[in-house]
């Protein structure tokens, strides 16, 4: 063991969880959220927030995909040799997947 | 390297550098095709904070939620939305084509064909876009 615990297996966990969300759940959400409630086509005025599990799950629904992005986008602009440096852009996907689960959790928290 | 698996980086004066351009995933049609399917997953993202946002709006009420859910029939909006979709269908096609190479299914000593995999999965996600629709009308009040 290297004295700095390797947390990389953790991102390709979330990466691959966030895979199988989004390639399942992601596509219906877009049709009923996308086009639609605001096409008019369903109405919804929020209610369906009240339940607990509704909450979890569209936790999970959120935030994993979140570290699926992280992990492609982080590869792929690295890949594009765009010269982008690699320890800014790790924060900003990784961080930012870690942002969004926290907002994820404080909004349906607080709703 | 020694037996460690990382935390340790090779001498990188020893490492071959290949010169690519920052071009090369444009000279040919796989390469796009993968970048594409990289770039998924910023639309599905991108969407995904969006909802998330539109959720938010219920702390200010529930007029401020359905006046957000109103101001996405914009055009922009509409074209933003039909895009995600094709790249999330996108991602859900290359992700069960992947998976049934990754992650065979075994029946005794046979591997399920991976075409028929990736069909199966194709199956599931019908299914379980049908129940999400079912649950979302039933309780969506």
């Amino acid at each position: 063991m290297t004295p700095t615990k390797n947390i990389e297996p953790l991102w390709w966990g979330l990466f691959s969880a966030g895979g199988v969300v989004a390639a399942f759940l992601v596509p219906i959400h877009i049709l009923i959220f996308g086009f639609a409630i605001p096409l008019g086509w369903l109405t919804d005025t929020g209610l369906i927030y009240r339940y607990l599990l509704i909450k979890i799950y569209l936790f999970v629904l959120i935030s994993l995909p979140l570290y699926h992005w992280a992990h492609r986008f982080y590869f792929a602009v690295n890949d594009m040799r765009l010269g982008v440096p690699r320890k800014p852009l790790a924060i900003f996907c990784y961080g930012g997947a870690v942002v969004g689960t926290v907002a994820a959790a404080l909004v349906l928290l607080m709703v | 390297m020694g037996s460690k698996m990382s935390g340790t980086r090779p001498d990188k004066s020893k490492l071959y550098h290949p010169q690519m351009p920052a071009t090369w995933w444009l000279q040919k049609s796989s390469y796009l095709l993968f970048m594409l399917r990289e770039l998924s997953s910023v639309f599905i993202a991108i969407f995904l904070i969006v909802y998330l946002v539109q959720i938010y709006q219920l702390t200010r009420g529930p007029e401020a939620y359905t006046a957000f859910a109103q101001n996405l029939s914009s055009p922009g909006w509409v074209v933003f939305h039909f895009l995600a979709l094709l790249f999330s269908l996108f991602h859900s096609i290359t992700w069960f084509q992947s998976t049934a190479v990754v992650m065979p299914l075994r029946i005794g000593a046979r591997e399920l064909p991976r075409q028929l995999m990736t069909g199966l999965n194709i199956a599931a996600l019908i299914a379980v876009s049908i129940v999400i629709l079912i649950f979302f009308n039933m309780l969506r009040g």
